[in-house]
């Protein structure tokens, strides 16, 4: 019906002032909802990126979750356990060679062993209590994140002599050391040693910076009096997403523990969740009140254009013909309105990305940030979606209410 | 050969808490190259038996044949159709849509039928006005022609899918007595040179007095019918 589109896009045209309103009215809504969805997605995945960035993709220690099956349960059929609980049983993984090799040969990713002991460091007269963590300088390297924090010293500076540590900077002003000072650490089997600091580092998160302290892995065993014990092994996967399943196969496979990074920080994501809700809901209300401008302009349009309805009927247009008409006016609004609206979101988002501001860097390890903005033609699309489908409806339903209009009523009106 | 038009026991009353009844019970036959004024005084229910012959409007009771065919059992897209086809309305005020030229609005009720070329709509269109007088106007706005020159735009406009019957209603109600005379002669010519049949709603006594065939309502019912004895012109 190209007359029909003509008459329509005609009408449009003949409205200049408030045709460009509800243009404005749906691209308005259209733009901020893009730049809105891009912010909030954006700052979510800048956030899972910090996170998947600073903690291990997936842990293992030497918890496990359930009780050991029992040897009666393979014996006899009939035999039934209920209320076990795992055996508080911290000594360590067992044979952590074995498990770290057999994790080795399938897990697509790097992984690091260490022994995570409770300690306390003493120094000037001063105890403050930390987790004292051996590992193994240069697989740890590839898997911490604290690898890129360092403000002195490095992991491998570990290596340089036996009895090296690594404390945060949070922890060398609180106890008042500084790289170089021998300090003394004691564990809790009563071992004790002096510890040189060989570097510091600030990862931005006050708990590690104040109570994490590296040390070799021999040393943490010695401290801890327990030989060749491990009882932490932390994956870096290649692909951060894969983690639950990795994770499950672990457990699987070792008995052990091994939680992903989603299961560890389950209730920031569901935080997540609440905040994206949020989100679409103030979208939505964004181009809900877009779509009340459409329905809006098109019924004043509608009511301003009874006069051509009584005409066009009278010349046997027919119904159809005229509810189509005022739909298609509708659906050519939305359509510019998107449009323009693509254009008002893509300048949005490139201003909001170009926005820099400071925040203290203590909160997330970084001085100068900008806004993260997520691209995604998915925003565009279903902001346009939205805006079509409103459009059409405001369209439709004065449509459908003119189309009914019965010509005699108008020319009698008029006359 | 049937007639044009068929009315019969035609009625037409306007619901309402108080029904006002428009046209009372009228009967009548239209043949083709007739030349017919309704006249009666205001509220007389001319301009409803119009709407009602036009099939704009759709009878309380009673039947009406167009060309044969009962019209009452037709849905709207059908009287629609038959309206493009068959009738061309021209009113009062000249109701022609102000986004559009002169000449697209002729060629409106063509390109809804769409049986012709674009060029053939714009030729027909074109030759249509020229006859009316209107050659140096087709590409114009409505707002930017006299109230006479408009009127005649909507005459080519109802002429424009070559109808049986063209239907008038106080086509020179809002013009001087100089555009209303140019008029009365195009619809006059219409029957005698085209053959068409135009029944005219007027109140002007002067026209009343030069058609074919006079039909007089008082209170919505036909008092008097008759043939007027023209004198040539």
């Amino acid at each position: 019906m190209r007359l029909i589109l003509e008459l329509a896009l005609t009408h449009i045209a003949g409205r200049g002032r408030q045709t460009i309103v509800a243009i404005l009215g749906v691209a308005l809504g259209v733009g901020f909802s893009i730049a809105m969805a891009a912010l909030m997605q954006g700052t979510e995945k800048d956030f899972i990126a910090q996170l998947v960035d600073t903690m291990p993709h997936v842990q293992i220690s030497d918890e496990r979750r359930t009780a050991r099956r029992q040897p009666a349960e393979d014996l006899f059929a009939a035999a039934q356990f209920e209320g076990l609980r795992p055996k508080e049983d911290r000594r360590g993984i067992l044979n952590p060679a074995a498990a770290f090799a057999s994790l080795r040969s399938w897990v697509p990713g790097r992984m690091a062993q260490s022994l995570r002991t409770q300690g306390v460091v003493r120094y000037a007269g001063r105890d403050v209590g930390v987790s004292i963590i051996g590992i193994e300088p240069e697989t740890e390297a590839r898997v911490s994140s604290v690898a890129g924090d360092f403000v002195e010293g490095s992991f491998d500076s570990l290596r340089a002599g036996g009895n090296n540590i690594l404390i945060g900077d949070r922890l060398a002003r609180r106890i008042g050391a500084s790289t170089g000072t021998t300090i003394q650490v004691v564990a809790p089997t009563g071992q004790s040693r002096g510890f040189r600091i060989v570097g510091q580092f600030h990862t931005g998160n006050v708990a590690r910076d104040e109570g994490e302290a590296y040390v070799l892995l021999k040393s943490a065993q010695i401290l801890s009096e327990r030989p060749n014990a491990i009882n932490d092994i932390r994956l870096r996967l290649d692909d951060p997403e894969a983690a639950p399943r990795v994770a499950r196969q672990a457990e699987a496979e070792l008995g052990y523990k091994a939680v992903p990074w989603q299961e560890a920080n389950e209730s920031l994501l569901e935080a997540l969740v609440v905040r994206n809700v949020v989100m679409y809901t103030v979208v939505g209300a964004i181009l809900l009140v877009a779509g009340f401008g459409i329905f809006n302009i098109i019924s004043t349009i509608t009511h301003e254009k009874a006069r051509d309805i009584a005409i066009l009927k009278s010349l046997g247009f027919t119904q159809g013909n005229m509810r189509r008409l005022f739909l298609l006016e509708g659906l050519a609004l939305g359509l510019a309105g998107s449009l323009v609206g693509w254009l008002i979101g893509f300048v949005l988002c490139f201003v909001l990305s170009q926005v820099e501001f400071k925040v203290s860097g203590a909160a997330i390890g970084r001085e100068m940030t900008n806004l993260p903005l997520f691209w995604s033609p998915w925003h565009y699309a279903i902001a346009s979606a939205f805006a079509l489908i409103s459009s059409g409806v405001a369209g439709y339903l004065p449509a459908r209410q003119a189309a009914r209009l019965n010509p005699v009523d108008i020319i009698r009106g008029a006359t | 050969m049937s007639l044009l038009i068929e009315a019969d026991h035609l009625t037409r009353v306007l619901p309402a808490t108080v029904p006002v009844t428009l046209v009372r019970d009228v009967s009548l036959s239209v043949d083709e190259h007739e030349f017919i004024a309704i006249t009666g005084p205001s509220g007389s229910g001319k301009s409803s038996l119009l709407y009602l012959l036009g099939l704009l409007d759709r009878p309380t009771s009673g039947h009406l044949r167009i060309a044969g065919q009962d019209t009452s059992s037709l849905n709207d897209d059908a009287l629609a159709h038959l309206r493009l086809e068959m009738l061309g309305f021209v009113f009062q005020f000249h109701f022609l849509l102000p986004e559009f030229s002169v000449l697209e609005n002729v060629m409106l009720p063509m390109r809804k039928a769409g049986r012709l070329s674009s060029t053939a709509m714009r030729e027909r269109a074109a030759s249509l006005l020229e006859e009316l007088g209107l050659a140096g106007h087709l590409d114009k706005r409505p707002d930017q022609l006299s109230g006479g020159q408009r009127q005649r735009v909507a005459v080519a406009r109802a002429l424009a899918n070559d109808p049986h019957v063209v239907l008038a209603d106080e086509p020179t109600g809002s013009l001087d007595s100089k555009s209303s005379e140019q008029v009365f002669q195009i619809l006059r010519d219409l029957v005698k040179k085209r053959g068409k049949t135009v029944i005219a709603v007027t109140h002007d006594m002067d026209i009343a007095a030069r058609v074919d065939r006079r039909i007089h309502l008082v209170d919505g019912r036909v008092v008097s019918d008759e043939r007027v004895a023209q004198a040539a012109v």
